[in-house]
């Protein structure tokens, strides 16, 4: 059988590789249920509902994370609310079977939520789902046993609730492929918090997919964004994963021993760890109390999925909420950094030839004021919360510090607070040679940018000019040396936030250059501090 | 008869996600610890639903930003108010 790859979005990062498991839908081959008399339906309907609340109840008592409690907190809250049944024991007093009559009050419920437009109420229809599907098991006096997962198995489903999630044993789960699903679920939310691999979006996978004994799949969620089902990999595939699968795993267990240890090279150099952030809803609390704080919050976290810029309170509410999860550690909110490769549809840009070099960042902020100044104002009030520092991204000129800091020292003398700490990314040749003129507080290296403004590949190239697209090439190496020397002698805190700090080579050299901050992806903070922990410098 | 107390309150959800599933649940309980009557809605002309039913108050959908108002009718309405208005004001402990 030939290899066949279904495109996904990566909702948990990761990569398993395991035999595939295709759970059907859990009520679609159940029979229809004979109509009996109205007193006796109603009697039935409110059984299944009060055994669904049972169910859910015995399953909030056996788990003990924080976040399973939560969601299974609300589940049970909803099926006890007598409103979730109210329009089904209506249609059943009027002769509706119970089943049917449960399944339409319900199909109602779940459509004002499918359509909205905020992916987070969205979401939860699928919650809506999973109480739906639980009261008809009910009913149909369904006592099936959740699925026998072998070791390592991959699971494949339509989609998938969060109590047949929970219900799946953990020890044996390797990951999880969804035709349907989003990064907002609670599924996805439960997936990041465990580890464990999902892929939504495939779309329809044909019932082939689904046979037992088709052997074992692939999936490869290890990139962020686009990730890939592989059914029936070949040989060479197999091996290729294995390989990245067997390091992965001897690694990830030295480096999970070191997640919550501080960073220090053999030499005895202590090294601060803070983290590059999305999503801060997918970073658990520990985490980040094992980290120095947030040294790159990319701000479109709050544009994800919208179809308006967040306004002022949204943001002061996020960035707020964040400063206290972080419990006094410091957080540097990198402003929206939209534009070029990062286009958002509420901001509609004219078309560029070569967008990398156009209107982004910093340059796309100061031009679009209704865009920046509501994001100023809410870090100048969340900074007044704890050490809250503002970065801006793809700085060329000190002049465009210098404007953005006359915005800033306005804003904070009308809402009658202090000014933040201002500092940049240094992301473009020009903001590394010009480092000493910037009017900054700080500074922080994007390794990516850099390189591929340095050598002039572009950082997503494919073929011979990726090859050129190397942060370890001389010519890239002799900048950061000048950037770091600059701010040696200017005094001026300097962090490195780039995809340079969580590759093993990059990371060397970025030491051997005297840099003592590192900001790297959450996934990679073991894995970074075991390597330092090796470096003899 | 004793006339009953109404008392009304306007507030400004500033959860990032809303008035969504874990809010929600908080809300909902804390206005159940209550014998007065408390509906909510959502301004400027949202319906008024049972503050004491999460699967109503879930379906309003209010989203970050939104003004919602509160109203309790009968004992305790007084405090009823307050401490919802306290719990949306802190952004439902979060």
């Amino acid at each position: 059988m030939s290899e066949r790859r279904y495109p996904g979005r990566v909702a948990a990062p990761g990569l398993a590789i395991g035999p595939l498991l295709r759970l059907p839908d859990p009520v679609g081959h159940l029979a229809a249920c004979s109509n009996g008399e109205p007193g006796a339906e109603r009697a039935r309907l409110t059984a299944a509902i009060a055994a669904a609340r049972d169910a859910v109840a015995a399953l909030a008592a056996g788990d003990g994370e924080a976040m399973a409690a939560d969601i299974l907190g609300f589940q049970l809250a909803m099926l006890e609310d007598p409103a979730l049944a109210e329009a089904a024991i209506a249609a059943v007093d009027e002769g509706a079977d119970a089943a049917a009559a449960w399944q339409a009050a319900m199909a109602a419920q779940i459509a004002v939520f499918a359509g909205d437009d905020d992916a987070y109420f969205r979401a939860r229809a699928t919650d809506l789902e999973d109480l739906r599907d639980r009261v008809l098991l009910a009913l149909y006096g369904d006592r099936s046993d959740p699925p026998a997962l072998a070791a390592g198995a991959v699971v494949l489903a339509r989609e998938l609730t969060p109590s047949r999630f929970l219900a799946l044993d953990r020890q044996r789960l390797a990951g999880v492929a969804l035709e349907a699903g989003s990064p907002a679920s609670h599924v996805a939310m439960l997936a990041r918090a465990r580890g464990i691999p999902l892929l939504v979006d495939l779309g329809a996978i044909g019932e082939a997919a689904g046979e037992p004994g088709d052997g074992r799949v692939v999936i490869d969620a290890s990139a962020t964004g686009a990730g890939a089902l592989i059914v029936g990999p070949s040989p060479v595939t197999l091996e290729h994963y294995g390989r990245s699968a067997a390091t992965e795993q001897t690694e990830a267990l030295a480096a999970a021993g070191m997640v919550g240890k501080p960073a220090v090279t053999a030499a005895g150099r202590r090294i601060t760890m803070m983290l590059n952030v999305d999503d801060p809803d997918a970073v658990p609390d520990d985490l980040l109390r094992a980290s120095d704080g947030i040294g790159l919050l990319r701000s479109e976290f709050l544009c994800l999925d919208r179809a308006e810029l967040p306004d002022e309170a949204t943001q002061y509410a996020a960035y707020r909420r964040l400063l206290q999860r972080l419990g006094g550690r410091p957080l540097i909110l990198r402003t929206f950094d939209i534009g070029g490769d990062k286009p958002h549809r509420a901001v509609p840009l004219p078309r560029e030839a070569n967008p990398f070099l156009g209107l982004r960042g910093v340059r796309l902020c100061l031009a679009r004021p209704e865009i920046f100044r509501p994001q100023l104002r809410a870090a100048i009030r969340a900074a007044a919360h704890g050490p809250l520092s503002v970065m801006l991204p793809m700085v060329s000129r000190a002049q465009e510090v210098a404007a953005v800091r006359a915005l800033l020292d306005a804003e904070a003398a009308d809402l009658g607070l202090g000014v933040p700490r201002l500092g940049i990314m240094v992301e473009t040749p020009a903001a590394a040679l010009t480092l000493d003129t910037m009017p900054i507080d700080f500074a922080s290296i994007g390794s990516g940018d850099l390189t591929q403004y340095v050598m002039a590949a572009a950082r997503d190239a494919a073929g011979p000019v990726a090859a050129l697209a190397d942060p370890l090439d001389p010519a890239v190496r002799r900048l950061l040396r000048l950037v770091v020397e600059t701010a040696r002698q200017r005094r001026l805190p300097l962090s490195l936030c780039g995809d340079m700090a969580a590759d093993r080579a990059g990371l060397e050299a970025v030491l051997a250059v005297g840099l003592e901050q590192l900001s790297v992806p959450p996934a990679a903070l073991g894995r970074v501090k075991l390597w330092i922990s090796r470096v003899n410098g | 008869m004793r006339g009953a107390t109404t008392r009304r309150v306007q507030s400004t959800i500033t959860h990032p996600t809303g008035l969504h599933a874990r809010p929600a649940v908080k809300f909902t309980k804390l206005a159940k610890l209550y014998d007065a009557d408390v509906r909510l809605r959502g301004l400027p002309d949202g319906d008024w639903v049972d503050a004491k039913s999460i699967v109503k108050v879930l379906a309003l959908k209010l989203k970050t930003g939104t003004v919602v108002e509160i109203e309790a009718v009968g004992a305790g309405a007084e405090a009823a108010i307050a401490d919802l208005a306290g719990l949306v004001e802190r952004n439902f402990d979060e």
